[in-house]
């Protein structure tokens, strides 16, 4: 391995279709018309000095090093704001030039500290390479004038230091912050030789920073510095890889040092993020290395006992005997697997693989059950697949965004930060959410209209705005006569029509003000380009799947779908959500969503694998813990998944667990779940394996290893030997193998290869013989289940309603610095930011309870209690609380129900009736909770 | 500080909030707003820097830098009278060095800084626009040219009787 070194063009590419030719030093370059004389510079190969450009930002020509002569043009323009143009003659370099670039530089250096040699940049700066580049050979003014040197360093971020003895003020932090990132938190204070970079009037820690990383990515010196380098120095080697964390799913190079990584740098080429990070893939990954992470296989008889440290051949052997013996004693359906979304897709296939061929049975579900298996659900019912319509890129193109029950600034950063950069372009923007999200009005951004609808109420407003779409005349005819099933259509368009979905008659029921809605229909069905995306606030509800068909109902009928800028876009929320359903881990579906009664399908899986196969579908999750609580369910297999933290009622799920006599759990770390297993086999973090992710615009990226697997093997290689174990024969040397077989058995993966991921990079599912380069947009020519169908969107309230015992709704949800059930973002300095879930409450309902900010409050459903700390925030609506499940302590799926979407049993976490008064003491559970806990994770160590 | 002699109101956030209000639709309007609230009550007060932004959909920062970039723009109370002795170079070439310096001892203060009563700032500024009659200096917003260091302590005592 090589360190992967990115040439900087120094400003941004661009992609007019004319070109214009300009000559460069006397030979001929043809560029895009628009691209900067700086850029065509590159092209031909020359490298024009510069300090304040980079190719990811606009240029900004302050720093006077980058300018050239052009013949017929007085004086020495910079090459970086002066765009290309045909005909030019550019001369690059002369003694004219040559002469004001040290003159620049001399001024540069006088006000710098002369420590290159002890500098973190030393062997990676920029200015080091301009003064070699330019020639400085002495500095006239001396270094005993006025300078900047004594100025104190911020440290507080947990990351990176700023030091302004560094700084020369070229504004690239300034500007990767508010082009980048579209944050702002950065400025320059101050005027001329005062003009000092600053995040307001705070330390970087405390003010508006989020920590995504682009200003230490910009900077040109050591004056943003990430502290693994201070610490280590530069890396010498690097891998491109795929963040592991949210379903952007990132490139990123895994830069390493001695084989272990010291840095994660965003890759440019990464099609999903362009270059750009967010604060967990960029920096929270310590706990690749955290002390927490279990290295050994560990076995014990009953979950009571301590555990016991062995070595992989008992573990596997002793997993598999348990296995074998339960399904003799009580069939071969009480076992059944777990598929992990934070896995990758070759893992996920070997498991279902192994639980359809190896257990015999279909008894295989995946994450997705509690997130977005309404999505699955709804668009393949609508469109025909189980998938966004759209690649990010699309958003570019949008004239009018509608973000729906998603919060993309925390949970999906990235996605959001080029979401931000398009509303900042113009693009209108709408939010049908209960809280006021910070999308709702941050800095250069504003909601055109925030839907605060009351939660549970998500079909009534989709109906709503339909209602308005149909009785104002605002359908696309033509598109849905070209492309939808007509007789579906009038039905639908005859149903919402009535007056009962008007968004007068729902007012009451919604909270939300029936003009609010009609301008935010009419502005998204007269946008132009009007496109939806929509997080877990859509599918985790009873209705999940129905408000997913009613905004694909809502998208055909105004046609926004089948090209760039519009579409359906699920924000999904893990890494490999989108893979691990695609890969089949359902029980009632193989890869590419093809059902398990269909013959035809069956027998080609038989066929390549062997064995005969169960045409019926297995038990999902839930239904694996209701099993085991009556009995019948006796054996679990949970690959990477912590169902006791993550799934709602908790106090059922660890029923369930603790009614089974072997539960077998593959994690990095000791989870929730773990507490009942009998088996535990050590994993690999994404850093020690190949594979490939699938993100939320089906894209298909490389997962490579940088470093070996710390516990010995690949999450795959584990399966594998257990399978083998079981007496179902798997002989893969590497996962491209798996892939191979993936594309030989499902016909949307049937052209990827690992050869094609390493030419172009990544490809978009579907991948074969019609797009052998994958398809960035769906449903371009056509549905894929050919004609689009409308469904009736009947609004049914859900069961879970305000009482007078349960006055208030709960819904839940996330934030930026912790992901998830936190397993691995508790595990970083993330937690400097966010170490404990609160619970956020209007100051009316905090009032009306004598709550104060920061009291202990009891949170109580019907469900059972908890207690957290309180928030009061008017971010909030009157009658709604919110909360996060980033932290086991605080055990909010004790609070959650057991009500789930009709179709697809995805729980309501989304609506929960609750109470909230002041405690002075944790619930009996929590404290319960702790004492178990700290009793089923003692360890023996008797390594044999 | 008193209304009546520093001739501004107390910091008041409710009052800030409706000039705010009054104003943000304004096109650029960061600047007009920044002015009325210096006018009113003599400085920029930390708590305006959160309710401009949030009125302007700005980001604390971006407000910072604008009030931070304009010398003119304060963020502490201001003293009674503001005296602004030019260092530009026309003024420095007859003299403003030696104007500056007899400022210095009469207010018992740097350039910068506040008089030992505390009734007056003494500022740098870097031309007042009255080069043809340098050295120039400004005392409450009033210009006077050709001032001599020994005519400073006048001027001043015209404005401290």
């Amino acid at each position: 391995m090589t360190l992967v070194q990115e040439i900087d063009y120094g400003t941004p590419k661009k992609t007019a279709a004319e070109s214009v030719t300009l000559e460069i030093n006397g030979r001929p370059v043809t560029v895009p018309a628009g691209t900067s004389v700086m850029r065509a510079a590159m092209e031909s190969g020359v490298t024009v000095p510069r300090l304040c450009a980079t190719d990811s930002l606009e240029p900004f020509g302050s720093c006077r090093l980058c300018l050239v002569e052009i013949e017929g043009r007085k004086g020495t323009p910079a090459s970086c704001t002066t765009p290309a143009e045909a005909g030019m003659k550019v001369t690059t370099q002369s003694p004219r030039l040559a002469n004001l670039r040290r003159n620049v530089m001399e001024l540069y250096i006088s006000d710098h500290p002369l420590d290159c040699l002890t500098c973190p940049a030393n062997g990676n700066c920029e200015l080091q390479d301009m003064a070699g580049a330019v020639g400085l050979r002495e500095v006239r003014y001396g270094y005993e004038g006025a300078n900047h040197f004594h100025e104190a360093s911020d440290e507080s971020n947990p990351y990176f230091t700023f030091d302004p003895t560094k700084c020369i003020v070229c504004s690239r932090c300034v500007r990767a912050c508010e082009e980048t990132q579209g944050t702002f938190a950065l400025t320059v204070k101050g005027r001329g030789f005062a003009s000092r970079i600053a995040p307001g009037d705070m330390l970087f820690l405390d003010s508006e920073c989020v920590s995504c990383g682009s200003c230490v990515q910009a900077c040109p010196t050591a004056s943003l510095t990430e502290k693994t380098i201070v610490e280590m120095g530069q890396p010498t080697d690097s891998v491109v890889t795929t963040c592991a964390y949210c379903g952007v799913g990132c490139s990123f190079k895994a830069e390493m040092q001695g084989g272990e990584v010291i840095r994660m740098m965003p890759y440019k080429d990464g099609r999903a993020n362009h270059g750009h990070s967010c604060v967990k893939g960029r920096f929270a990954w310590g706990y690749t290395t955290h002390k927490d992470r279990i290295l050994s296989p560990m076995v014990r008889e009953k979950i009571t006992d301590p555990w016991r440290e062995v070595l992989w051949e008992e573990a596997i052997a002793y997993a598999a005997g348990e296995f074998k013996r339960i399904q003799a004693a009580y069939g071969a359906d009480s076992i059944g697997g777990i598929t992990s979304s934070r896995c990758t897709n070759e893992e996920t296939f070997l498991v279902q693989k192994m639980v359809r061929a190896g257990f015999g049975n279909n008894n295989i579900d995946n994450c997705a059950r509690v997130c977005h298996s309404p999505t699955g659900y709804g668009l393949k019912t609508t469109f025909g697949t189980s998938a966004g319509t759209q690649d990010f890129d699309s958003v570019e193109q949008a004239d009018v965004i509608v973000v729906i029950g998603a919060n993309p600034t925390d949970a999906h950063p990235v996605f959001a930060a080029q979401m931000k950069r398009r509303l900042r372009a113009g693009a209108g923007l709408v939010v049908i959410d209960p809280r006021r999200i910070d999308l709702v009005q941050q800095p250069h951004v504003q909601a055109k209209h925030h839907l605060a609808l009351k939660p549970g109420t998500n079909v009534a407003i989709i109906n709503a705005l339909a209602h308005v779409v149909v009785t104002e005349g605002l359908v696309d005819e033509a598109f849905v006569a070209a492309r939808c099933d007509v007789a579906t259509f009038e039905r639908w368009r005859s149903f919402v029509r009535e007056e009962r979905n008007s968004p007068e008659a729902v007012e009451a029921l919604t909270g939300v003000p029936a003009a609010e809605v009609r301008a935010a229909a009419r502005l998204y069905a007269t946008a132009g380009n009007a496109a939806i995306y929509y997080g877990l606030g859509v599918t985790e509800h009873s209705q999940g799947s129905t408000m997913v068909m009613g905004m694909a109902n809502l998208a055909m009928a105004t046609g926004n779908l089948g090209r760039p800028g519009v579409g359906v876009n699920p924000l999904r929320g893990q890494n490999n959500v989108q893979g691990s359903c695609d890969m089949g881990s359902f029980p009632h579906e193989f890869s590419g969503y093809r059902h398990v009664a269909d013959d035809s399908v069956r027998a080609m899986f038989e066929e390549v694998w062997g064995v005969a196969l169960g045409a019926e579908p297995g038990l999902r999750i839930p239904n694996m813990l209701d099993a085991a609580v009556d009995g019948t369910f006796k054996g679990l297999y949970i690959q990477g998944e912590d169902i006791v933290q993550s799934d709602p009622n908790m106090k059922h799920v660890a029923a369930g667990l603790a009614a089974m006599e072997c539960v077998v759990i593959q994690d990095l770390f000791l989870n929730e779940t773990a507490s009942y297993a009998h088996v535990f086999l050590p994993g690999s973090t994404f850093l020690e394996k190949d594979g490939t992710f699938t993100n939320a615009e089906r894209r298909i990226s490389r997962v490579r290893k940088a470093v070996a697997p710390k516990a010995g093997y690949a999450d795959w290689e584990i399966t594998q030997l257990l399978s083998n174990a079981m007496g179902f024969e798997m002989n893969y040397a590497h996962p491209s193998e798996i892939m191979d077989e993936i594309a030989r058995l499902t016909p949307t993966f049937a052209g990827v290869t690992y050869e094609k991921l390493d030419a172009l990079g990544s490809v978009q599912w579907p991948c074969n013989d019609k797009a052998p380069e994958g398809t960035p947009v769906m449903h371009a020519d056509g549905f894929v289940r050919g004609k689009g169908q409308f469904m009736i969107t009947e609004f049914v309230a859900t069961d879970e309603r305000a009482t007078d015992r349960f006055p208030l709704l709960l819904t839940t949800g996330r934030i930026l610095s912790q992901y998830n059930v936190g397993a691995q973002t508790r595990r970083t300095a993330n937690l400097a930011w966010f170490d404990e879930d609160v619970l956020e409450i209007h100051p009316w309902d905090a009032e009306n309870r004598g709550i104060r900010d920061g009291d202990l409050v009891e949170l109580a459903s019907r469900a059972g209690a908890t207690t957290l700390h309180a928030q009061v925030s008017a971010r909030m609506q009157p009658g709604v609380v919110y909360t996060t499940f980033h932290f086991p302590g605080t055990a909010v799926n004790v609070v959650t129900t057991e009500f789930a979407d009709w179709a697809t049993e995805c729980p309501e976490y989304k609506v929960t009736a609750v109470q909230v008064r002041r405690t002075t003491h944790e619930s009996e559970w929590q404290a319960a909770q702790e004492e178990f806990r700290e009793e089923t994770r003692r360890r023996k160590r008797e390594k044999v | 500080m008193d209304k009546a002699t520093v001739g501004f109101a107390p910091w008041d956030a409710a009052a800030a909030a409706t000039m705010i209000a009054e104003m943000q639709d304004l096109p650029g309007a960061c600047l007009p707003i920044l002015h009325r609230l210096q006018g009113e009550f003599g400085y920029i007060h930390d708590e305006a820097v959160p309710l401009i932004a949030g009125a302007l959909a700005l980001s604390l920062a971006e407000v910072v830098g604008v009030i931070e970039f304009y010398s003119d723009f304060r963020r502490t109370p201001p003293a009674v009278h503001q005296v602004q002795v030019c260092l530009a170079e026309s003024c420095q070439a007859v003299g403003s060095a030696a104007l500056a310096e007899r400022l210095t001892e009469v207010l018992g203060t740097e350039i910068g800084g506040r008089s030992a009563d505390g009734r007056f700032d003494l500022r740098p500024v870097y031309c007042l626009g009255n080069c043809a009659c340098s050295p120039a200096l400004m005392i409450d917003g009033l210009l006077y040219g050709r001032v001599t260091p020994d005519r400073a302590p006048q001027l001043l005592a015209e404005v401290w009787p």
